[in-house]
């Protein structure tokens, strides 16, 4: 189980580690504890599979890639196939099934649009896929995974 | 644009952060240049937005957050400024995006909601739809994740 330190630790990590030369004595500092013990505690939240990673989240468009979200009506006995053969794509990030007559969702970044184009043609004709949908964006308002731990 | 050595660096910082005390300092070795350097570039990038933030990735299921629903809303398109800008300030939704919308598929706006449970993703849901007065929506519950990763950059 997380400890109360342990909340306090990974709110504030979640967006707060700075680019200076000791970025966790400037942790501990706000948590009132020492260098040692942050790092300490972060190995282990890390051990236990609570943190997936540690380092910046860039801005996928200002590093020049192109992404878009993706929605497939999938036959149920194909579904397998189809998902795994989604996810050998490079630029796949997140590959879902949800409920409903489109049962299949993935986001797909890719270096320019005739790359995308290539790879949604190709996905569209594995067997088993009834429709796609490509869904890109025409705004983005907010990407921030953030959890508040209580 | 980015240089080389810009790309190397993002690469690098991309794989398993140091935990140690200098881990700036232990990056900048494997990459042969100063750690102020890197430093400097590495604020360069937040300065510049090529990077949103800098931390950790939580994994969701562990920390309790079990229910992710992916919420499809049909909004006028006069609106999606608005609700746009209302919705961004709200902790709850993680992702919010206006998509092309398609005759099969009317929904031009999408929010990712994640909570401990199913029902609270619900109650999250209708909060919206009664604070923006949206009437049309669905929620896309996931029943299975096939792929959740960071996206490697410059490494294919």
């Amino acid at each position: 189980m997380l400890t109360e330190f342990d909340k306090r630790l990974l709110n504030i990590i979640q967006t707060d580690l700075s680019f200076e030369k000791r970025p966790f004595a400037l942790l501990a500092e706000k948590l009132e504890t020492t260098e040692a013990s942050v790092i300490e505690r972060l190995k282990f939240l890390k051990d236990q599979g609570f943190i997936r990673r540690i380092g910046p989240f860039f801005d996928s468009t200002k590093l020049g890639y192109i992404g878009t979200l993706v929605a497939l009506e999938v036959k149920e006995d194909c579904l397998p196939q189809v998902a795994s053969a989604i996810n050998s794509y490079y630029g796949v990030t997140h590959n879902y099934e949800r409920e409903g007559t489109l049962n299949l969702w993935f986001t797909l970044l890719s270096p320019n649009l005739m790359k995308q184009d290539e790879i949604l043609e190709t996905i569209r004709s594995l067997d088993g896929v009834v429709r796609l949908l490509n869904l890109p964006a025409t705004k983005k308002f907010k990407v921030s995974v953030q959890f508040s731990l209580t | 644009m980015l240089d080389e050595l810009d790309k190397r660096i993002i690469v690098m910082m991309q794989e398993e952060f140091p935990l140690v005390a200098e881990p700036y300092r232990e990056i900048a070795e494997k990459l042969g240049i100063s750690e102020d350097e890197l430093l400097s570039r590495l604020k360069g990038y937040r300065q510049s937005g090529k990077i949103r933030k800098m931390g950790a990735v939580l994994r969701h299921r562990e920390v309790g957050y079990a229910a992710n629903a992916l919420c499809a809303w049909i909004v006028p398109d006069e609106r999606i400024q608005e609700i746009g800008e209302m919705l961004a300030k709200d902790t709850i939704i993680s992702h919010l995006y206006a998509r092309v919308p398609k005759p099969d598929w009317p929904y031009n706006f999408y929010t990712m909601i994640h909570a401990h449970t199913r029902k609270d993703c619900k109650v999250i849901a209708q909060g919206i739809a009664e604070r923006t007065g949206l009437q049309e929506y669905v929620m896309l519950f996931s029943t299975k994740e096939w792929k959740k990763i960071s996206m490697q950059y410059f490494k294919d």
